[in-house]
């Protein structure tokens, strides 16, 4: 947003003569709309994606006719279906948390886009708390999660809801430890530095930290903990279809269903691309750096994602816990430990 | 100062008949406490279609397109069932030719039923894809019926004397090279499935029905086997000229866990394919010549008496007991449920487990509630 700001003041004509909050507000409806344009297209595209990577594994072709070509349209459909679907609230449901949880749910995924960085320069806000302030606002999903369990008045909704509160929440510790064990050697929490952390190097890859000793391990307990952040296989147990119909929005439809779906996939994307950044090198790349890197780099491990889901089963709630408290949970705090250990060397 | 043991409160869980993982619309009223569930109520009677009184109603052939509406994914069981009931009764033998198509067919179905049951399995533990890839094979299967009789799941198929047809031209060699495919995706879907981690995980250590239990609760087929029991009719009360077929009998061997867990119910489905295999490859070999309706009456009278005729179906032991009065039609006709016994025994074996390992015994005991409810 700086670099717009800049932008502007250069190129227009008494822009900068402007009063300082108006100087402002221009970059920040700029840079609100590209975000949204991310979240509304990304989902658009990666559930057609997602579709056509799992009819492939399954040996079927998926979506072929709306639009012509390979069916591509066929998400747009949905979504005009969902947009005019009847929007039924359960009479005993309450109905304010009712409304109000699917906007929190979003809400979470959307706003950690401000600091993801796209590339040197683009970048909503580098925030100096960057890494801590994506762990936090991403939390707020599971409140949203907790109140359509609740709200919907459905025990099913409300398994779910339970379900994924103690799962988030226990998946979330692991998480962050790994996240720390490159904090600890970058000395900032800023996204921005920690990708320029990671310039250069062998090939030019060679100080990403995924190719050195501990955070390589460390990448691996991140990702294993986001599956679970995200309820992805094998860790969907919040919305187990065989155990609990939908889960926490089994009474959800229509709009309110489309954005439970808008929110998964823009945390798929979120989750991945803090790992990209974290652990992949950001936008730094030895043929052409920048954005397009950075989202290569994103989409690759949404990948990953569709690919565990269409192969594994699910894990049981108790074995869920299990991983998380008994094997990464320990195996972080020694990543941690090691990562300090080498940061004092 | 005193510490009162906390107490939550227990929740009474309806799952079903409108659940993704009942197979059908059985209803299961669960008194969980918290995910454990401490009691199960089964309610069944949503597919109940009278069956029986309708067989009272109907002339002998009238009955069999009942019997293969039962169990609709092994219909060519069900009725080859009735049908030798019937033949019993009366006093027919059929020809050679007739036994070793019955013995295909009955195979060719036990293999697309034992699809369907991991497939749909695969789906409760949480796995897609497996489910896909054995609906591509049991599609084969379908359309080698569907070529044979014109249906593809109520065939009405074996009659009373006979066969409703001959088989087509050409059926031998598309069954072989059904076969031929159909051999290696076996041990994919172990791969894939079967010694995946998870659900290995998932599926031994639950759901135990021990040896005893089992047999006390007349339960039959794999889940049977499943716990150690060698008891398949095929081999103990053979008919169709099974006893001339080498095949062996599939026993869960309790590899990972507890004999009689879920895991081993599954893996004995897995098993009785390849031996199905077997049996095809020998009854397509020997298949002899000959005309498939010689024996079939003109008018299903048989003489007044009773007979009990069972059969080893996908789902176990099914036995027809008909009591004839000497008129066309029967005077009853009493149906023996694997799934009914294999459904009363779900209560005791899924005590104390999680609600998701409920899902898991369910899909384990492979129930159709079409057959159950009758």
């Amino acid at each position: 947003m700086e670099a717009l700001l800049k932008l502007l003041s250069d190129n227009v004509a008494g822009y900068g003569s402007l009063a300082s909050p108006l100087q402002y507000l221009l970059p920040m409806v700029l840079a609100s709309l590209c975000c949204i344009a991310l979240v509304a297209l990304f989902p658009i595209v990666a559930v057609y994606a997602e579709r056509k990577v799992a009819a492939h594994m399954q040996d079927r072709l998926g979506p072929m006719r709306v639009g012509g070509w390979h069916g591509w349209a066929q998400t747009i459909a949905d979504g005009i279906k969902l947009l005019l679907k009847e929007d039924i609230i359960p009479s005993e449901a309450d109905r304010v948390l009712f409304k109000l949880a699917p906007l929190v749910v979003f809400a979470g995924g959307f706003a950690s886009l401000v600091v993801l960085p796209f590339g040197a320069s683009v970048i909503v806000s580098d925030l100096n708390i960057g890494v801590l302030y994506v762990v936090a606002i991403s939390s707020l999903g599971v409140v949203g999660i907790i109140m359509a369990g609740w709200a919907s008045n459905n025990k099913y909704a409300l398994f779910g809801g339970m379900r994924a509160a103690a799962q988030i929440v226990s998946y979330e510790i692991p998480a962050v430890m790994a996240i720390l064990t490159v904090v600890i050697p970058v000395g900032s929490l800023s996204t921005q530095e920690i990708v320029r952390a990671q310039e250069g190097g062998w090939l030019g890859i060679g100080n990403w930290f995924i190719f050195k000793p501990v955070t390589a391990v460390a990448f691996l307990v991140y990702y294993l903990a986001s599956l679970a952040e995200v309820n992805r296989t094998p860790f969907d147990i919040p919305e187990a279809e065989s155990e609990l119909v939908a889960g926490y929005h089994t009474e959800y439809s229509g709009m309110r269903f489309a954005f439970f779906m808008l929110a998964e996939y823009v945390n798929m994307f979120v989750v991945s691309a803090i790992g990209a950044t974290l652990f992949l090198g950001g936008w730094n790349s030895p043929v052409f750096g920048g954005p397009v890197a950075f989202m290569l780099k994103s989409v690759a491990l949404v990948f990953v994602q569709f690919w565990l889901r269409w192969t594994l089963p699910r894990l049981r709630v108790d074995q869920l816990m299990y991983v998380s408290w008994k094997v990464l949970l320990p195996a972080s705090f020694v990543l941690v430990i090691l990562a300090g250990a080498l940061a004092v060397r | 100062m005193q510490v009162e043991a906390f107490e939550g409160e227990e929740m009474i869980l309806n799952m079903g008949p409108q659940h993704p993982s009942t197979h059908g619309v059985l209803r299961l009223e669960l008194q969980t406490d918290g995910e454990v569930v401490q009691k199960i109520t089964p309610h069944i009677g949503y597919l109940h279609r009278c069956f029986e009184k309708h067989a009272e109603n109907v002339d002998y052939p009238g009955v069999i397109p009942y019997t293969d509406r039962m169990d609709y994914i092994a219909s060519m069981n069900n009725s080859l069932g009735y049908a030798l009931a019937v033949e019993k009764l009366m006093g027919i033998e059929v020809n050679d030719r007739v036994k070793a198509l019955r013995v295909i067919v009955a195979e060719l179905n036990r293999i697309a039923s034992h699809l369907l049951s991991i497939g749909t399995y695969a789906m409760d533990i949480g796995a897609f894809t497996p489910f896909l890839h054995c609906f591509r094979e049991r599609e084969k299967i379908l359309d080698l019926f569907e070529w044979t009789c014109g249906a593809r799941l109520l065939y009405n198929y074996n009659w009373v004397g006979g066969l409703s047809h001959d088989i087509p031209e050409g059926f031998v060699d598309k069954t072989r090279q059904f076969m031929a495919e159909f051999e290696p995706v076996i041990a994919e879907q172990n791969e894939l499935l079967s010694f995946n981690k998870i659900f290995i995980e998932r599926t031994a250590g639950v759901g135990i029905l021990g040896e005893e239990l089992a047999i006390s609760y007349n339960v039959t087929g794999p889940n049977l086997r499943g716990s150690g029991v060698s008891w398949d009719l095929r081999k103990a009360d053979p008919y169709c000229g099974y006893e001339t077929y080498d095949f062996n009998v599939p026993v869960g061997q309790g590899k990972f866990g507890p004999l009689g867990s879920c895991w081993d119910r599954y893996y004995v489905r897995v098993r009785e394919m390849e031996e199905s295999l077997k049996i095809l490859r020998q009854a397509l070999d020997r298949l002899p010549d000959g005309d498939v309706q010689e024996k079939v009456p003109k008018k299903v009278k048989p003489p007044k008496g009773e007979v009990y005729g069972r059969t080893e179906t996908p789902r176990g032991e099914l036995g027809y007991y008909i009591v004839s009065d000497g008129s066309p039609n029967p005077f009853r006709v009493k149906i023996k449920s694997p799934c009914f016994t294999a459904l009363a025994v779900l209560p005791v074996i899924s005590k104390g487990e999680m609600v998701a390992d409920i899902i898991a015994v369910i899909g384990s005991i492979d129930i159709v509630m079409g057959e159950l409810d009758r």
